[in-house]
């Protein structure tokens, strides 16, 4: 079947019931995609399917034929990080990291939907990836400086 | 993954007939996959020829008429949650939709999955069963129309044939003055499974009461009698905490609407 | 400066241990006791899968020495003829179809017959004292400690008040959001090799050697990029490793072994449980005279670290107080649940929570305001501890209190909420802790260590760190960069880390105990203290150099002369001794301080309780790194929380049976209230630029302040966490 996959046609082979995160891990080799639980609770595998954010854990594969899949690697423009990635490394945003590709993912859902977001906006778009490090409070800073023109 | 996941099948449904007609070769349906997946993953997903529903654009509506507001089983929560007339009318549902899972789930949750996985922790059913809903099941034997309140028979029992789809559900649109209330008791504020969950609209000496997590399916409460529940301990809380606080959440919804 | 390795974090790339594939490498997975403590008796393999093509490894194929080495290596990589609780592993599979690994997993029969099992600290204790029913050793006792200062008898006697409380803590998962996971390759010609996701390499180093009955020099470990830790990696990645190994040194094929979420959170260790009983004595004018302290936690079924937990919780039992007459003890039990292990604070924030909840009882028994209570009984400068340590650092916790309580408007607050619960349905409170943490180990723990660091210029003229100590998220690649380039006086980006692999890397001991800045960031500057004197007396270069010039004159050196190399070993400050005996002395090198101040809204209609507002004070020596100290604070002020209000282990018949995110409920974006995190700057004499430990101080005061402020928000005394709204609920209904 077809898919794209951070701007790239890629066609694959994989039993239907394949869990997307596998697929993108295993088969596309794009293991900035992380399994946090498996069970869609802590987003560490978010991805954006035709630029919704969703937990690749819960996609079987064949409900992603002919979509257009971003990932954590697909985010930056070359050597230029996105500008939520920068936040993230300019303001502590990211500590061990395993939370921080699906955390980066689900704040750039979020600008989509809030282009200026309030805390709460932040707080609500951010509560389905849980991160254990941080307290989050330095990801809603890397959050809020992201949109700071 | 504790599942042997190349022994599943899965296969795309076209369109509703061909949809229906799997059914009776002993397809089940997926849309979200947000509770199926999980079940597959804990390799607790016992039944193995799996159907997508997910791309059938004729249950993915929302139709208004004079009467009612109907809407695909293939509506998400998201989809709720942007509807301006469910917000003027119904606004327990878009409570109900923002405060089930986070953003990723309501993306592709749908509220037909939600009624058919029959949790009686799910957080739609009671705004469903207090705004009086219909829910349309159809196979290829036709349509036929059952009050939501009939729906659920008991712990994961429902009116619904094996040949059966939950197609479309409609709520009358008679609520737009009810005084509504709705609250989700699940200790934390967001990605939370219910403890209790407490739906209610009121007019005057008109009530209609439901719960989530207090019996074996979410209930509809007949004369708004509180008794009528069944609460029991689990890992996540217990029978009697659930009794106090649907009691509790009774006496505020009815100084709330009084 | 921006974290070391956070470019690669934000894009993905940072390599963990499930990112890794090797030729010809299969899939692992460890077979657990289906029952409870119990002898096996058999072992069955169901048809329904192809046996013959699946490596299997029981305790009989073990090589070595079947034992975790560690304090008591009482702990078996798998059990043989007795299993001693309900997720111990028996039997390891591995297959290259990483699916049928699962469905194999399903058709092991394991048949044992239970043996009586022990449920409960007490029932433990009426073992060890009635000979009922002994699990473990003689007693059921793994480690017990007597600390004595001062005359307790006499103190009690000359005691105005005495007032007595019983305080409980629950099980914590750590829940690192990277699951635990292991790749080993393994055979007896080149020895072993793991790769994984930990802590402490060095602590996995040596659980190996004797499992495969090897020489050192042929096991190697290799640390990943490790997805958050808190004490969850620090021991139980031995026991990953070597499954992972054995299955390696029987197929002939790398292994990957990873757990998924249920069984990460079912099978490891987690936070000890802990009751604890005080018994304090005070004068009319609110001096603390008298205090006796009886201190038990929840082992589960072998010894893993539990002495050294209880060691901490033990020293810090008494607290930041200055009392002339102390009694504590502390015993670790064995019951028969999964054995408890390491998590952020290690013992301490159990009694902590302990004692600061009896400070405020004590305080209302006196009719004086918390506050005042405690200001009358705080260590200052050249008081003692309860291990009769004179206090030789400036210490300032009434300033640290004053400022607390005034950032958070405590007063104001105070009184505003006593006015408005009286008619207000909403009850809300406002309560704080003192109290202290002390960094690394405790007492001659750091001098048996004997940490080394080493640092070595390359002839791109970088400088290189080479340390075992782990970057788990907390900053160690970027502090321990920070202070080299200080030392060293060159451009933060001339540093690099080698990757910590035994193989390569000295042993600068575990990362665990807030040591990494303190103690072994003290190595780091050492050893680039050294390296930067090889350069100056070989001529090349001249003091005043530019990071060019540095470069310059490293190349030209290990053109002409050779490596360039220098190390730093450990020493102790001056004038530190402990007995190990009496338990008294120097428990630590430096103590960091803190008050934290939390408000509370408590909801009498569903019993929750929501934080509003969290201010956590504190004085860590220099702050060396804003960003990162302050994410530190946050994000240990949130696990707290989790500990305080949320994360309950729900056992079931010796498991937990909540052992998914689901439903253990730890804290998302939308839980926490703003945490305001403030810092009262004091450099420590023996601490990189100053630097104390700061990794577990906020793990320690959180709950305590919480419960405090429920108190003043409800008037009832809750002495019992995880407080979940079922616990509120019924105090308040009994009331």
């Amino acid at each position: 079947m077809q898919l794209s996959v951070n701007g790239i046609e890629r066609s694959i082979e994989a039993p239907p019931m394949s869990r997307l995160l596998d697929v993108l891990r295993e088969g596309l080799h794009l293991t900035g995609v992380k399994e946090g639980c498996g069970e869609g609770e802590c987003g560490a595998c978010s991805v954006l399917i035709d630029g919704e954010l969703a937990n690749s854990c819960l996609v079987p594969i064949l409900q992603v034929e002919g979509a257009s899949i971003t990932t954590i690697e697909g985010v930056a423009h070359g050597e230029k990080l996105h500008t939520v990635q920068q936040a993230f490394l300019d303001h502590g945003g990211a500590q061990c990291g395993i939370c921080t590709p699906g955390m980066i993912l689900a704040a750039i859902a979020l600008l989509e939907q809030h282009s200026n977001p309030t805390l709460e906006h932040i707080k609500e778009g951010l509560a389905g990836n849980l991160c254990r490090c941080t307290g989050y409070m330095r990801i809603f800073e890397a959050v809020v400086q992201a949109v700071r023109p | 993954m504790r599942s042997h996941v190349p022994s599943y099948e899965l296969v795309v449904a076209r369109d509703l007939p061909h949809a229906l007609s799997m059914l009776t070769e002993g397809f089940r349906p997926i849309a979200g996959g947000t509770d199926v997946m999980v079940l597959f993953e804990a390799g607790k997903l016992a039944h193995k020829k799996w159907m997508s529903i997910r791309g059938l654009p004729e249950l993915r509506t929302i139709d208004v008429t004079p009467d009612h507001i109907t809407f695909g089983a293939l509506t998400t929560y998201t989809d709720v949650r942007r509807s301006a007339i469910i917000a003027a009318e119904f606004p327990l549902m878009i409570e109900a939709a923002a405060l089930t899972g986070g953003i990723a789930t309501q993306n592709r949750g749908t509220i037909g999955g939600n009624i058919v996985n029959a949790s009686p922790a799910a957080d739609t059913p009671p705004a469903l069963l207090v705004y009086d809903a219909e829910v349309e099941l159809t196979s290829p034997r036709g349509s036929r129309w059952v009050p939501y309140t009939q729906f659920h028979k008991g712990y994961k029992v429902m009116d619904l044939a094996s040949d059966e789809l939950l197609t479309r559900i409609r709520l009358p649109r008679k609520f737009a003055s009810w005084t509504h209330f709705y609250r989700k008791v699940g200790t934390r504020r967001a990605q939370a499974i219910s403890k209790v969950c407490f739906a209610g609209v009121r007019r005057g000496d008109q009530m209609r009461v439901a719960l989530g997590s207090v019996g074996p399916a979410p209930i509809f409460l007949e004369n708004s009698d509180i008794s009528a529940i069944s609460p029991i301990d689990d890992v996540r809380s217990t029978a009697r905490y659930r009794m106090q606080v649907a009691k509790n959440l009774m006496e505020e919804f009815l100084h709330a609407s009084a | 400066m921006p974290r070391k390795e956070g470019a690669r974090k934000v894009t993905g790339q940072a390599q963990y241990v499930d990112d890794l594939k090797f030729p010809g490498m299969i899939y692992g997975a460890t077979v657990r006791n289906p029952a409870r403590r119990g002898n096996i008796r058999g072992i069955a393999f169901l048809p329904g899968v192809p046996w013959d093509e699946f490596t299997i490894v029981t305790a009989k194929d073990i090589p070595g020495k079947n034992y975790v080495a560690l304090i008591l290596n009482d702990q078996p990589f798998l059990a043989g003829e007795i299993t001693a609780h309900g997720e111990e592993a028996i039997v390891l599979i591995a297959h290259p179809d990483r699916y049928l690994v699962e469905e194999a997993r399903r058709r092991v029969r394991i048949d044992v017959e239970a043996l009586p099992c022990v449920d409960s600290l007490e029932d433990s204790l009426a073992g060890s004292l009635n000979g009922t029913e002994i699990i473990w050793g003689d007693n059921n006792i793994f480690k017990s400690y007597f600390m004595n200062k001062g005359d307790v008898d006499r103190g009690f006697a000359e005691a105005d008040l005495i007032i007595e409380g019983d305080y409980e803590t629950g099980a914590q998962e750590q829940l690192y959001i990277e699951s635990n996971g292991m790749i080993a390759v393994a055979n007896p010609h080149d020895g072993v090799t793991v790769w994984g996701s930990m802590q402490c390499p060095y602590y996995v180093h040596k659980a190996l050697i004797p499992l495969f009955g090897l020489t050192p020099e042929k096991i190697r470990v290799i640390q990943m990029e490790t997805g958050g830790g808190f004490g969850g990696k620090e021991e139980y990645p031995s026991m990953i490793a070597g499954h992972a190994a054995l299955l390696a040194w029987k197929s002939g094929r790398p292994v990957k072994l990873i757990y998924d979420r249920a069984e990460d959170m079912t099978a490891t260790t987690k936070r000890h449980p802990s009751r604890t009983k005080h018994r304090t004595g005070v004068t009319r004018d609110g001096k603390l005279v008298a205090m006796e302290i009886d201190f038990d936690i929840d082992g589960g079924a072998y010894a893993t670290l539990s002495a050294v937990v209880l060691s901490r919780g033990t020293i810090h039992a008494a607290g930041p107080y200055s009392c002339p007459n102390v009694r504590i003890r502390s015993r670790a039990l064995a019951t028969t649940y999964p054995p408890h292990g390491a998590f952020r604070g290690f013992g301490a924030p159990q009694s902590i929570f302990a004692l600061e909840r009896q400070m405020n009882k004590v305080a209302a028994a006196l009719g004086l305001p918390p506050e005042e209570f405690r200001r009358r009984n705080f260590l200052h400068g050249g008081d003692t501890t309860a291990t009769g340590q004179v206090i030789r650092e400036k210490v300032d916790l009434d300033d640290l209190l004053f400022r607390a309580l005034e950032l958070s408007h405590y007063h104001h607050h105070r009184d505003t909420f006593d006015r408005a619960n009286p008619a207000s349905r909403l009850k809300r409170g406002i309560g704080f802790a003192t109290f202290m943490h002390g960094a690394g180990f405790t007492g001659s723990g750091e001098v048996a260590l004997s940490s080394v660091v080493t640092v070595e210029a390359t002839r791109e003229g970088k400088v290189r760190i080479l340390a075992a100590s782990t970057e788990i998220g907390q900053g160690t690649n970027t502090i321990f960069s920070q202070i080299a380039a200080d030392a060293l006086g060159v451009d933060y980006s001339l540093i690099e880390l080698a990757q910590p692999d035994t193989s390569t890397v000295p042993n600068s001991g575990p990362t665990v105990a807030s040591r990494t800045v303190m103690v072994v960031g003290k190595l780091v500057e050492a050893a680039c203290v050294g390296l930067k004197h090889k350069l100056i007396f070989s001529g090349l270069l001249e003091p005043g150099y530019s990071s060019v010039e540095f470069a310059h004159a490293a190349a030209a050196y290990i053109d002409r002369i050779g490596p360039l190399r220098a190390s730093g070993e450990y020493k102790p400050p001056p004038n530190v001794s402990w007995n190990d005996e009496t338990y008294q002395g120097d428990a630590y090198g430096a103590y960091a301080w803190a008050v934290y101040v939390a408000i509370v809204t408590v909801d009498p209609v569903t019993y929750e309780v929501r934080v509003d507002d969290f201010v956590a004070m504190q004085e860590v020596g220099k702050v060396i790194h804003p960003v990162l100290a302050m994410g530190q604070i946050e994000g240990g002020v949130a696990q707290a929380i989790g500990f305080a209000l949320y994360e309950r282990v729900a056992w079931n018949n010796g498991r937990m049976a909540n052992g998914q995110m689901t439903n253990y409920i730890m804290p998302t974006s939308a839980d926490l209230p703003p945490i305001r995190v403030f810092f009262a700057e004091n450099p420590y004499a023996y601490g990189p630029s100053g630097a104390k430990g700061i990794g577990e101080l906020p793990m320690d005061g959180v709950a305590p302040a919480i419960l405090n402020a429920i108190e003043h928000a409800t008037g009832v005394a809750f002495n019992h966490i995880p407080l979940v709204p079922e616990l509120v609920m019924e105090s308040l209904l009994a009331r």
